[in-house]
């Protein structure tokens, strides 16, 4: 792999681990400082790295990178590297500041006295860090390894109540199709590697021509965007989002619509460069977008949860980014800048990117405290909430206004820049966009008509029309000063951006286009976004959206029944329900097949395959070998030995009384040891006849109390027959095995070195002796171990019946 | 002689898998003693039978028989009984607490049945 010149820790280096080692100490403060809130104590920290990447601005603007590298396992190309463009400084502001007012708002959402915050605070700083992580990698392993860290904390975080059942269920679901998507995701990684022969994303984009023609360049794009859309929940993926928002608000403002779902946006942002020649590329992001968008809004108007509709909406506006980076993909088609009309696209997907952070930031905050302060977020009991909270109502009519694409807000423009997009992506000459291209426009329109709609519904539903007191589990109020200072700050973003977008386009949006589409140099573009382009086809659009939506809105009792069309059972939820549930029971089914809980099952597993595997090995690798020659002389009184030894233990299978069956093994024993001694082992021997004596002690001292032999007529025939089989099977394997290492002498024998040393190195004359307790003195150590160990367990069996005995005493 | 003792070992292992195999725990206890012995004579085997004197240096000139799978049988023998002596107050324990020694009625219950 590449020389790198860098290798250090870098600041950058230390703003990601900085969460990591932060968290480390918050159980500790938890504990130490219990009457003030966590919260103060963390929130000093994205503030900080928020103030530390606004000062890079400037230095990205003008088209300055800031990498920096620190070898982790340099031999496998998988590096620490850290690389801050404009895209990555986009989304480390993103992660750091919606992450400042998070914490902030959290402070007052959750109490100090009833939850758990240190885990809260751990959890949260853990996925903080694991987000900069994936934003600022250069190297697509690390890259992976921060992308599951953020699946593992938004884990942690939406089953932070776990006591509740669909906590649990939402966290697991939310893994599971994340993971699923991760895993395949670093499928797609490995193969691009193999394809590009480094892990670094840079040097990647340096060689997309080639990367164009490999085999493997479509295999690798499809798996990575499994992993992008699964974690920006693109339909079908998308119905792990609105189970997550099972956590608490401040997490779902946080991860689930501000930044974490955006990392599969980031990823494909990133990765165009690599991609973006492949019209399959094109054709799957866009459409995938444009589905999604259609299907979340239409979606989310039948919700009757606050937070459920904003979920669907946070699906449909992430399929909305997606679309657009999709048609800005085009862009890289068309050299020349002034029919780069595409790159628009891209433009409106990085702006409407920060858009959306803030006006559904703004609107979950909202959403939170009505929660908080009613006790409910279903908009059928709430209503008539306008006069209660009156701030709490502004902020909402921002966000939702913003999102519904009304003039002045921020939503408007990227909304425009949208239809822009789309109608443009029809007059595409390439990728086939003659047949299916007119679906494009149709589709955003139709999409954003529901999304009026259910803006609408957010607003109007919770504070206009009749208050229901009777309903409520409080009485509402409007909330402390601290929870609505960072809504009230989102929304003023959103009012800001909306009369002064030029603020972000030269600072933030330029550079990020940048490193979307490096093929363009900055100084090519100059992005200007207006809000008046006269009157175009994407006014009539808006316009359109607002009539038809508000009709809708007003006349939504009469059309309702259209979601009931596809019935409950056929839904993706349920789908997955099933699924699971299916796979439950088949890996129970498939693993009771084997693991039955009978310990002979497991015996004739063990047998079966010593028999298979080293029998298969004598016949493959022809190790077979059967030499008479070269034996030692054959005695007659070694004969009869042998036959003794053989005898008894055959007869041992039939005999029917315990003491026979312990005598016989004594007797095989006893015949062992004299082995020993006629095979020049005089310390075995001694070993052999001391042990075994004392066994037969043994085994006669336990005499009374073991158990009959069970006769052999209880077993039927065929179960003794496969014994039989399985047994003669395993004898004549170690027969073969005892002839072949006699006839094969492959190598030396080893114990000359011990012959040669034993006297020298030990000074001892008894070899055997002076192996074991010298040259081997750790095994024999070990062995007394196992001893040692082997008699306190017997000791304790023995005392535990003591103890039941006593309990048994005390019960009486 | 080594070809003997293949014979004997197949049988010793042979009749120790049998046993293994059974329903009685005594009766597998048996078993693992029969094995332990198959496996000793196996390793005794493997290192030649008979090929010099007993391995005392200065008792008798060399050559002397292979020292090294002495030196692992001698450990193998411990440890077994160390086995053997401990399945056996299991087993007598077991007994005594339930009141069988048939391995298929000791099966373990499944917490989730």
């Amino acid at each position: 792999m590449e020389f790198r010149e860098v290798e250090y820790m870098s600041s950058l280096h230390w703003a990601i681990l900085s969460p990591f080692f932060i968290a480390c100490f918050i159980p500790l403060v938890y504990k130490q400082f219990h009457r003030v809130h966590t919260g103060w104590f963390v929130l000093f920290l994205p503030i900080v790295l928020f103030i530390y990447f606004t000062g890079f601005i400037h230095e990205v603007g003008d088209g300055r990178h800031l990498s920096a590298s620190l070898g982790w396992i340099p031999s496998l190309g998988i590096n620490f590297d850290v690389y801050a463009d404009g895209l990555s400084l986009l989304f480390s502001l993103l992660i750091t500041g919606i992450g400042a007012l998070v914490i902030l708002y959290s402070i007052y959402y959750l109490d100090k006295d009833k939850e758990k915050l240190h885990t809260f605070y751990v959890y949260l700083l853990l996925f903080m860090g694991s987000m900069l992580g994936l934003v600022l990698s250069d190297n697509l392993i690390v890259l992976y390894m921060f992308w599951e860290f953020t699946s593992l904390s938004s884990f942690l975080l939406i089953g932070y109540w776990y006591h509740r059942e669909r906590s649990r269920y939402g966290a697991q679901k939310s893994l599971l199709i994340t993971v699923l998507g991760g895993l395949s995701m670093l499928g797609g990684f490995v193969l691009l590697s193999f394809m590009g022969d480094t892990y670094s994303i840079r040097e990647l984009m340096g060689q997309t021509g080639e990367l164009a023609t490999d085999p493997l360049f479509t295999a690798s794009l499809l798996l990575i965007l499994l992993g992008a859309f699964t974690k920006s929940a693109q339909f079908p993926f998308h119905i792990w989002l609105p189970d997550a928002m099972e956590a608490p608000t401040p997490v779902s403002a946080y991860l689930h619509s501000a930044t974490m779902v955006k990392a599969g946006i980031y990823l494909v942002a990133r990765l165009s460069p690599v991609f973006a020649e492949s019209s399959l590329w094109f054709w799957l992001i866009a459409s995938a977008g444009i589905l999604t968008l259609v299907w979340g809004s239409y979606s989310a108007v039948k919700q009757t949860d606050l937070k459920a509709i904003l979920a669907y909406s946070t699906i449909s506006q992430l399929g909305m980014i997606m679309s657009l980076l999709g048609a800005g993909a085009a862009a890289l088609h068309y050299e020349s800048m002034d029919k780069n009309i595409y790159m628009a696209a891209t433009v409106a997907a990085v702006f409407h990117l920060i858009n959306h952070a803030t006006f559904k930031g703004s609107l979950f905050m909202a959403a939170g405290i009505v929660d908080h302060e009613t006790g409910t977020r279903d908009i059928r009991k709430l209503g008539g909430l306008m006069n209660f909270m009156p701030i709490t109502f502004t902020i909402t009519i921002i966000g939702a206004f913003s999102m519904a694409g009304l003039p002045p807000f921020n939503g408007f423009l990227s909304k425009e820049m949208f239809f822009t997009s789309m109608v443009r992506v029809t007059e595409m000459e390439i990728f086939n966009m003659e047949t299916w291209g007119v679906l494009f426009p149709v589709l955003a329109w139709v999409g954003s008509i529901f999304t009026f709609v259910y803006s609408m519904i957010i607003v109007l539903k919770t504070f206009t029309g009749k208050f229901k007191p009777e309903k409520l589990e409080k009485k509402p109020h409007e909330a402390p000063l601290g929870m609505l200072i960072p809504p009230v700050i989102l929304a003023s973003l959103v009012i800001i951006f909306g009369f002064f977008p030029n603020l972000l386009a030269s600072t933030v949006i330029e550079p990020a286009v940048a490193a979307i589409q490096p093929g363009l140099s900055q100084k090519q573009f100059q992005i200007h976004i207006s809000h008046w382009h006269g009157f175009t086809i994407e006014l009539y659009m808006t316009l359109g959206v607002i009539l038809l939506g508000s009709l809708l809105y007003i006349t939504w009792d009469k059309w309702k029944c259209v979601y009931h069309i596809i019935p409950g059972r056929l839904s993706l939820n349920r789908m997955y329900d099933a699924l699971l549930a299916g796979m439950e029971r088949g890996s129970i089914g498939v693993t009771k097949l084997f693991m039955t809980g009978y310990i002979r099952t497991y015996l004739v597993y063990i047998f079966l395959f010593f028999i298979v595997s080293l029998g298969i090995t004598l016949w493959r690798e022809d190790a077979f070998a059967f030499d008479v020659g070269n034996t030692a002389p054959v005695r007659l009184y070694e004969v009869i030995i042998s036959v003794i030894i053989a005898t008894s233990a055959i007869v041992i299978l039939f005999a029917k009384s315990r003491l026979t069956s312990i005598i016989i093994l004594g007797a095989i024993g006893y015949m062992v040891s004299l082995f020993f001694v006629l095979f020049r082992a005089p310390d075995l021997a001694l070993t052999q006849l001391v042990i075994e004596t004392i066994s037969v002690a043994l085994f006669l001292l336990c005499f009374y109390h073991l158990p009959k032999l069970s006769s052999r007529k209880e077993e039927r025939v065929a179960f003794r027959l496969n014994n039989a089989l399985i047994s003669i099977g395993v004898g004549v394997i170690v027969a073969l095995i005892a002839l072949s290492s006699h006839s094969n002498k492959l190598f030396e024998s080893i114990s000359n070195y011990y012959i040669e040393n034993a006297y020298e190195e030990a000074g001892g004359k008894n070899i055997v002796n002076v192996i074991l307790v010298d040259f081997r003195g750790l095994d024999t150590m070990f062995e007394i171990t196992v001893l040692g160990i082997a008699a306190l367990g017997i000791f304790a069996l023995i005392k535990l019946r003591l103890a039941r005995g006593t309990l048994k005493d005390e019960n009486e | 002689m080594e070809i003997v003792m293949a014979v004997v070992i197949g049988i010793l292992f042979m009749s120790a898998t049998y046993l293994m195999l059974s329903k009685s725990i005594l009766r597998i206890i048996i078993g693992t003693g029969l094995l332990s012995h198959g496996a000793h004579l196996l390793i005794l085997t493997m290192g030649g039978l008979k090929r010099g004197s007993v391995p005392l240096l200065g008792e008798s000139a060399g050559p002397y028989v292979d020292p090294l799978p002495q030196a692992l049988i001698l450990t193998a023998i411990v440890i077994s009984f160390g086995v053997t002596s401990l399945f056996l107050v299991v087993a007598y324990r077991t007994y005594q607490e339930l009141g069988t020694d048939n391995m298929d009625k000791l099966r373990g219950k499944e917490s989730n049945e």
